[in-house]
């Protein structure tokens, strides 16, 4: 099995809400005071292709679109078990949306050459957007699954269960084929020891533009389709009312008169 | 470009009903439609739904493509892929409005790349800029803590709706609309993945995206034990239970219960989340609940910029002094 398991370095997700900041001349962000992270539906299609490996052996490459992609965290699948780390970093494959950064992940797929099951995060915790996964398969032109929770691998098939608003489905793909990863798949695996000191040793390979046979005006800011005409925080008035008292006992009681009053129930 | 007109909603069914998802697309899909002054059509996709298309013309559809094949019964990604990618090049909408659903989220970015165009996925606003005429298409990203306006220059311009944002047109009977039916020209061949099974997870009693009161647990309430409690007062309110994700993870809870951003959206009169911090991801699930009452031990805990009603201290000792008032409340 050769598996392409694709994250990306984000502002970190996990971090206060009060730290979020919004550059509104360029339109960006940032968590003020907290280093970037693994995208964390990343970190889950990572889980999910070690858990492949460990039943079926093969080898999980890591690939990741970006610039001043930090070795920390983009080494972090490493650590916990994948094989080889692809890097496309170049000023121009950034401010991408999904269709630029798609085509270019494509691309280095393409150059890759091998695989059975490209690995994407069901959404990234930026974009919120869920596409990467499904335009990836559209240039390929291989089928695609998306909300994974559970991958099994048998004769030259896939067999997911897809995640759904009531329960899930069960889905049979054949090879290769694009599967987008969600949290249901299973806590990512912490980075052992071992495995720390493994990552150290693995030089990731850096292709730029042309090393992919890619056009610049095809990718990151330059490719996009999506324009961004404005960024923004939406304002939530905060005038919570606080219910009084000494003892549990109290607080409670005030907050049932407090709610029946507002004839909230 | 001057070729592709009107607005054209992807509606949802359910056996031979429209979802409401489906009426609130219409209803989006109406006011852009009257700022273009151009027509609202819908696309039903299925098997034997005759008994949809006069719905959707209820629900402001001027005419109705219907795709009707014993193939499409269920939503298969391919599937469904070919038949919209053969229905939208021919009616050559500007605007294609679908749900943000478990169909939405896969079908909308294969068919928008297929169409060589742009998707944007979960808006909760969309409108006509007066000056181009292109549709600004507003959605939460950063997890709900910031929101971006996207435009596209390509065609049909593509969006998926959140949930409960956008409001239903009135069902009006007397509507007149047409309904065109289009072969879906599908072969067996064609879909490579297939759905050999379908399970279904409810849980019992109503359900949290129907509840009127919804009272949700986080993280802080540490096991299946504790969730117990939370059943309590819920049962005492007619209402449901929900959880944050980490409850979900933990299998505490099952993941059909989840709140949020890749859970479920809801908008219940009550919602009350006890030890749950308002992570902004979980915040996007259920900030469009009429009253939220927070229980956090926390008092700079993010729930509390959101709620209306708060006690800041240990749900273990709150929560069954608050279920008993409230059970004296009800009795008398
Ligand atoms: C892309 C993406 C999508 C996500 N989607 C979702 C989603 O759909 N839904 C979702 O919920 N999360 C989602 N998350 C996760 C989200 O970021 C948070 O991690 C999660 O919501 C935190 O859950 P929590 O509030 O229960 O836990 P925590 O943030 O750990 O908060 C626990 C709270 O409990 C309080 N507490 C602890 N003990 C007690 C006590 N005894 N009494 C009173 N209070 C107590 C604490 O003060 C704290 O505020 C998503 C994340 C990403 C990156
Ligand atoms: N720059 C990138 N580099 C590598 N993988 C990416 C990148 N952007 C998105 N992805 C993958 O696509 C998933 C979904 O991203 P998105 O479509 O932006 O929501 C992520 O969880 C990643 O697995």
């Amino acid at each position: 099995m050769n598996i392409i398991v694709c994250v990306k370095q984000v502002i970190d997700p996990e971090a206060p809400p009060s730290s979020f900041k919004i550059d509104a001349a360029n339109n960006k962000a940032e968590m003020k005071g907290a280093p970037p992270v693994l995208d964390p539906y990343g970190e889950y299609a990572v889980e999910a292709s070690l858990k492949i490996k460990e039943a079926k052996g093969g080898k999980v490459t890591v690939l990741s679109l970006g610039s001043g992609l930090m070795r920390e965290v983009v080494k972090k699948p490493l650590a916990m078990g994948a094989d080889a780390l692809v890097l496309l970093e170049d000023e121009a494959f950034t401010a991408g949306d999904s269709w630029s950064t798609a085509g270019a992940l494509a691309a280095a797929v393409k150059k890759i050459g091998q695989y059975d099951l490209i690995l994407c995060g069901r959404e990234a915790s930026d974009t919120n957007a869920g596409q990467t996964g499904p335009a990836i398969a559209e240039v390929l032109g291989v089928p695609c699954v998306t909300l994974a929770r559970k991958i099994e691998i048998a004769d030259g098939k896939a067999k997911i269960e897809r995640v759904t608003s009531g329960g899930y489905d069960i889905v049979e793909v054949p090879l290769p084929a694009v599967v987008t990863v969600s949290n249901e798949i299973g806590e990512p695996r912490y980075p052992t020891i071992k495995g720390i000191m493994a990552a150290k040793k693995i030089e990731p390979v850096v292709w730029k533009p042309a090393d992919i046979g890619i056009d610049t005006s095809k990718i990151g800011a330059a490719g996009r389709r999506l324009k961004i005409s404005r960024l923004f925080q939406p304002i939530h008035e905060g005038k919570c009312e606080l219910a009084a008292g000494e003892t549990p006992e109290e607080l409670a009681a005030n907050l049932a008169l407090k709610l029946r009053e507002a004839k909230a129930f | 470009m001057a070729d592709y007109r009107g607005i054209a909603v992807f509606c949802e069914i359910k056996g031979d009903k429209l979802l409401p998802i489906a009426a609130e697309g219409l209803g989006a899909g109406r006011r852009l439609a009257d700022a273009l002054g151009q027509d609202l059509s819908a696309i039903v996709v299925g098997s034997n739904i005759a008994g949809v298309a006069p719905q959707a013309i209820m629900y402001g559809a001027s005419k109705v493509y219907a795709v009707d094949d014993p193939l499409l019964k269920y939503y298969q990604a391919d599937a469904y892929v070919n038949v919209m990618e053969k229905v939208v090049k021919q009616i050559m909408p500007a605007v294609i409005i679908m749900g943000q659903t478990d169909i939405g989220r896969d079908l909308a970015p294969r068919l928008a790349f297929r169409l060589g165009t742009a998707v944007t996925m979960d808006c909760v606003d969309l409108a006509i800029d007066p000056e181009s005429k292109r549709l600004l298409q507003t959605k939460p990203v950063y997890g709900g803590n910031a929101h971006a306006v996207f435009t596209t220059d390509t065609n049909p311009q593509m969006v998926t709706i959140r949930t409960k944002a956008m409001v239903a047109t009135v069902p009006d009977s007397l509507r007149k609309g047409e309904v065109v039916n289009i072969p879906a020209g599908l072969q067996a061949a064609d879909i490579r993945t297939k759905v050999i099974n379908r399970v279904l997870e409810e849980v019992a009693g109503i359900k949290i995206e129907d509840a009127q009161v919804v009272v949700s647990g986080g993280r802080g309430i540490g096991g299946t034990e504790g969730f117990k409690q939370l059943e309590e007062l819920a049962k005492l309110l007619k209402g449901a239970v929900g959880a944050s994700r980490p409850p979900c993870d933990n299998g505490w809870m099952p993941d059909t219960v989840q709140v949020g951003l890749t859970g479920k959206i809801i908008a219940p009169e009550l919602y009350i989340a006890i030890a749950i911090s308002g992570s902004s991801q979980h915040m996007s699930g259920c900030s469009g609940s009429k009253t939220i009452v927070a229980i956090n031990k926390d008092k700079e805990a993010n729930i509390f910029r959101y709620a209306r009603f708060g006690v800041v201290g240990d749900w273990k000792k709150v929560l069954p002094a608050f279920t008993a008032k409230i059970k004296e409340m009800l009795a008398s």
